[in-house]
């Protein structure tokens, strides 16, 4: 299983939901890519985009004022 | 596997556009495309002052006239764009900068942008026949990709949509 980097960091809503999404397209199912965001409104978007989707929201964590996610393709 | 075109039970959204202004062009397209991103087939129909949305060159105005809730954030507060200010000349011109620098600097994607992922995501643009004649606008100055559609045909598209917005 391969494992994908988007750094969506100093981006604003919507565009790592976008570009997350144009990379899990690229991905295989299984893969898993790593996301880190400044958008603070990016932790319930990336949980409400999993869940609608189907795709596996791994992990959510904060590092300072970096937001890390870890999205798994169904 | 999970696009939304392939999935027989896809969840689906149509969206009005009615105005084209910088500040109202991007409710819709911030929609739309985060719609089609969470696998929903979206439709938009593009009617009056939404129209020139669909056009290759986007010349999108902006003005604090008639908006007196609007404020914009300056030196670590909120100034108020007066009404009265608006009319003079220049004042539009330079909102629209000082709106288009604040998008730049906070990492918020251009309506060029926006609409550019909406056509990559398959996103359904019917441009309005009749606005289109009442305005005299050519299909020619259009983005390719679009429809020519009238009331039947977007409500065709809503009835059989779960979310159906106007904006």
């Amino acid at each position: 299983m391969a494992t994908a980097q988007l750094n969506a960091e100093g981006l604003n809503c919507p565009l790592p939901i976008l570009k997350a999404k144009k990379m899990l397209k690229t991905l295989s199912p299984g893969d898993v890519l790593e996301i880190s965001a400044t958008d603070p409104g990016s932790v319930a978007d990336f949980s409400a985009f999993c869940n609608q989707t189907g795709h596996e929201l791994l992990s959510s964590s904060a590092e300072g004022d970096i937001y890390k996610f870890e999205i798994k393709r169904a | 596997m999970l696009d939304g075109d392939q999935m027989d039970n896809a969840k689906s959204m149509s969206i009005i556009v009615t105005k084209g202004s910088l500040d109202w062009a991007y409710p819709p397209f911030i929609l739309a495309t985060t719609a089609a991103a969470m696998d929903l087939n979206v439709t938009m129909f593009f009617t009056f002052y939404g129209l020139p949305l669909l056009k290759k060159k986007l010349n999108m105005k902006f003005t604090p006239l008639g908006n007196p809730a609007m404020e914009m954030p300056m030196m670590g507060g909120h100034m108020a764009m007066p009404n009265l200010l608006s009319v003079m000349p220049g004042v539009g011109g330079m909102a629209g900068m000082m709106m288009k620098n604040l998008m730049k600097k906070k990492g918020v994607a251009s309506i060029e942008d926006l609409r550019e992922a909406a056509v990559e995501s398959d996103v359904r643009m019917i441009a309005c026949q009749m606005t289109l004649d009442l305005f005299e606008y050519s299909l020619d100055d259009m983005i390719d990709g679009i429809e020519l559609g009238g009331a039947a045909t977007y409500i065709e598209s809503a009835a059989k949509s779960d979310i159906n917005l106007f904006i």
